[in-house]
């Protein structure tokens, strides 16, 4: 397929085009943002949980603060977790799957069952008692221990897709020609399971926030800065949920961690239709 | 190897049976080494914490530790490890810490049977609702029923669950005062006998009806949206055509040859739904104070009870072992071929 074909599925599936340019738009708030507007650090008394106006288009926190500035430097960190954790763990899957695919044996058996068996261990519970015992203070070390715990399922499709398509006849000609594992699983695999790659990847992102954003919700990683999660916990403990005129600053990080998880997965379902012809024809 | 011998070994039932007990010991095995070996492993800081505290001799504090934790820590590594798995065998998860005198194992007791009846009943509910919903928008496809519920589904299937809780609790319970949530924390009817009365009954599901429809609203999406597409999918097959072909009534292709076909995918997911909402049900029943595994798993992770902790982590891992093991003999039951093809 080419890069033109797909431009055009894109264009023609509006949600996924929406969620694409949402993605971009977020990415850019958090990265190039924070250069623009600068974080208002100033505590105004007189002016906790004020209604938006123009100048502060979500209203004051409850120190008086601007939220929109808190807002945009919030980002970074949150998708900077998410962004490592995707890359982590999508290359240890990739690598370990198509390892594993590869050799065979009681390697490739071995592996599987590694992978059953970090499967059926809940997440979310495992990261919750690793986070008392480890003192996640700073992003890399949260975003590797969430790569390590989210790399088996991608492992595992990647494997049986090495499976499914190590017997078809062009890999047995690579393998005739003598190209060398490495040539088959670059250029002859890759190319194949690069949809398949990508739509992971989002999912692993995805799911990274929800982890990152639930730990610090649960007050368990004593990160500092300014951070859409934190945001929450800080609204949250602080009882912005019982005042309207509170409202804006619990609803403004709520809001945009949903349009992020929202914008990835409509974008992903949408690459998924282009990567997947028979969904194309169905729908 | 004799025939039966090799026949066993074959036993789906077995196999699964077998794979289960591992993966339980495993895990066991594991949560022993992170408690007793990782750097800065409970053990340690808590002996450390107590000897600059009260100003006890190392002996003192290593006994106290000793009793609390239920492990001789005088003996080797490996001794410590097998006298532990005897005692989690027989469930003696020794005692907790923030509330001394309390064994970890009535904990347990208390608190799991709220989770499994929330988790459990809203995933009835929101995976029926979920198949017909999304069969019915694959054949009314691109109406305006398609249109509402499929952008709903993408919406709530992609916000995390604890977000859809906090919303639900500031625009129904806060804001609209809908639903009383200050009452309803806990998990039954205060001055209710337990019971199988009326009154008790509707107690303890109107305490669970925020984590419930928390549950259901996140995970429904999902359900609504697969089977969309596994209907679709399924519509296009040859044998439905031929079903057709064949005059067969359009009800009948709809039940059996479609829905059947369509759903069966939809198992797996099932069981990884399980695993997701139960690990979610920290932060879930945290928000509602619905006093479930979760929520204490929560607090003694607050009050770093690592007795606690430890317990009901296990817990939880085992109960979603269990539920992948009866999902996967069901799933055998609906689809033949997985039982005879036991080499994958």
């Amino acid at each position: 397929m080419s890069l033109n074909e797909i431009l055009q599925l894109i264009r023609k599936d509006k949600v996924g085009m929406v969620g694409f340019f949402v993605l971009l738009g977020l990415i850019l708030m958090s990265y190039v943002g924070p250069y623009v507007i600068p974080l208002d650090e100033v505590v105004r008394v007189d002016r906790i949980y004020e209604a938006p106006t123009l100048a502060h288009p979500l209203g004051m926190d409850n120190m008086g603060r601007d939220i929109f500035s808190e807002i945009v430097h919030g980002g970074r960190d949150v998708l900077t977790v998410a962004i490592l954790t995707g890359v982590l763990s999508t290359l240890i899957a990739f690598f370990l799957g198509a390892f594993s695919g590869f050799i065979g044996g009681k390697i490739d058996t071995f592996i599987m069952w590694v992978v059953d068996v970090f499967l059926t261990i809940p997440r979310f519970p495992l990261l919750l008692v690793l986070a008392a015992v480890i003192t996640l203070d700073n992003i890399y070390l949260l975003s590797g221990l969430l790569a390590i715990l989210s790399w088996p399922p991608l492992a595992r499709s990647v494997r049986s897709q090495v499976l499914s398509v190590k017997t078809r006849d062009y890999i047995e000609a690579a393998k005739l020609l003598d190209l060398g594992t490495y040539h088959i699983i670059f250029k002859e695999i890759l190319p194949n399971l690069m949809g398949y790659v990508i739509i992971n990847f989002i999912f692993s992102m995805t799911a990274a926030v929800y982890s990152q954003v639930g730990l610090i919700f649960l007050g368990l990683v004593p990160l500092s800065g300014q951070n859409w999660g934190l945001m929450i916990q800080m609204a949250w403990t602080r009882g912005a949920i019982f005042y309207t005129g509170s409202l804006a600053y619990i609803l403004a990080p709520i809001i945009v961690i949903a349009l992020f998880q929202w914008a990835a997965i409509a974008f992903s379902r949408s690459l998924e239709t282009i990567f997947n012809p028979r969904l194309r024809g169905a729908s | 190897m004799p025939a039966f011998l090799r026949r066993l070994a074959k036993n789906f039932l077995l196999r699964r049976l077998l794979a289960m007990f591992a993966t339980i010991f495993l895990v066991v095995t594991l949560t022993f080494f992170m408690v007793r070996l990782m750097p800065g492993n409970p053990i340690e800081v808590y002996i450390n914490q107590q000897m600059s505290l009260t100003g006890i001799s190392y002996q003192e504090a290593q006994n106290q530790a000793a009793s609390l934790y239920n492990i001789d820590l005088t003996s080797p590594i490996w001794v410590q490890w097998v006298d532990y798995m005897k005692k989690m065998a027989v469930g003696d998860f020794g005692y907790s810490f923030s509330s001394p005198g309390t064994p970890v194992i009535k904990m347990i007791v208390d608190y799991l049977p709220w989770t499994i009846f929330s988790v459990g009943i809203s995933i009835f509910i929101s995976f029926i609702l979920g198949i017909f919903m999304g069969m019915y928008i694959a054949y009314k496809r691109g109406g305006w029923m398609d249109h509402i519920l499929s952008s709903f589904a993408s919406i709530t299937s992609s916000v995390p669950n604890y977000l859809v809780g906090i919303l639900l609790l500031i625009f129904f319970g806060v804001q609209l005062r809908i639903i009383p949530f200050s009452v309803m924390r806990g998990t039954a009817p205060a001055g209710v006998e337990p019971g199988f009365s009326l009154e008790y009954l509707w107690g303890i599901f109107a305490h669970a009806i925020l984590p419930m429809l928390t549950y259901i609203i996140s995970t429904i999406g999902g359900w609504i949206l697969t089977m969309k597409n596994t209907t679709m999918t399924t519509m296009g097959e040859d044998y439905v055509l031929v079903a057709k072909a064949r005059g067969l009534k359009e009800s009948r292709i709809i039940v059996h040859y479609v829905g059947r076909n369509a759903i069966l995918p939809l198992f797996t997911t099932l069981v990884m739904q399980v695993g997701l909402l139960i690990g979610g049900s920290p932060l879930i029943e945290t928000i509602f104070v619905y006093k479930g595994i979760g929520y204490a798993l929560s607090n003694s992770l607050a009050q770093r009870d690592y007795p606690v902790m430890q317990a009901i982590f296990l817990c939880i891992t085992i109960s979603v072992i269990f539920a992948n093991f009866a999902a996967d003999l069901l799933y055998s039951k609906l689809d033949p071929r997985i039982k005879s093809n036991v080499t994958e």
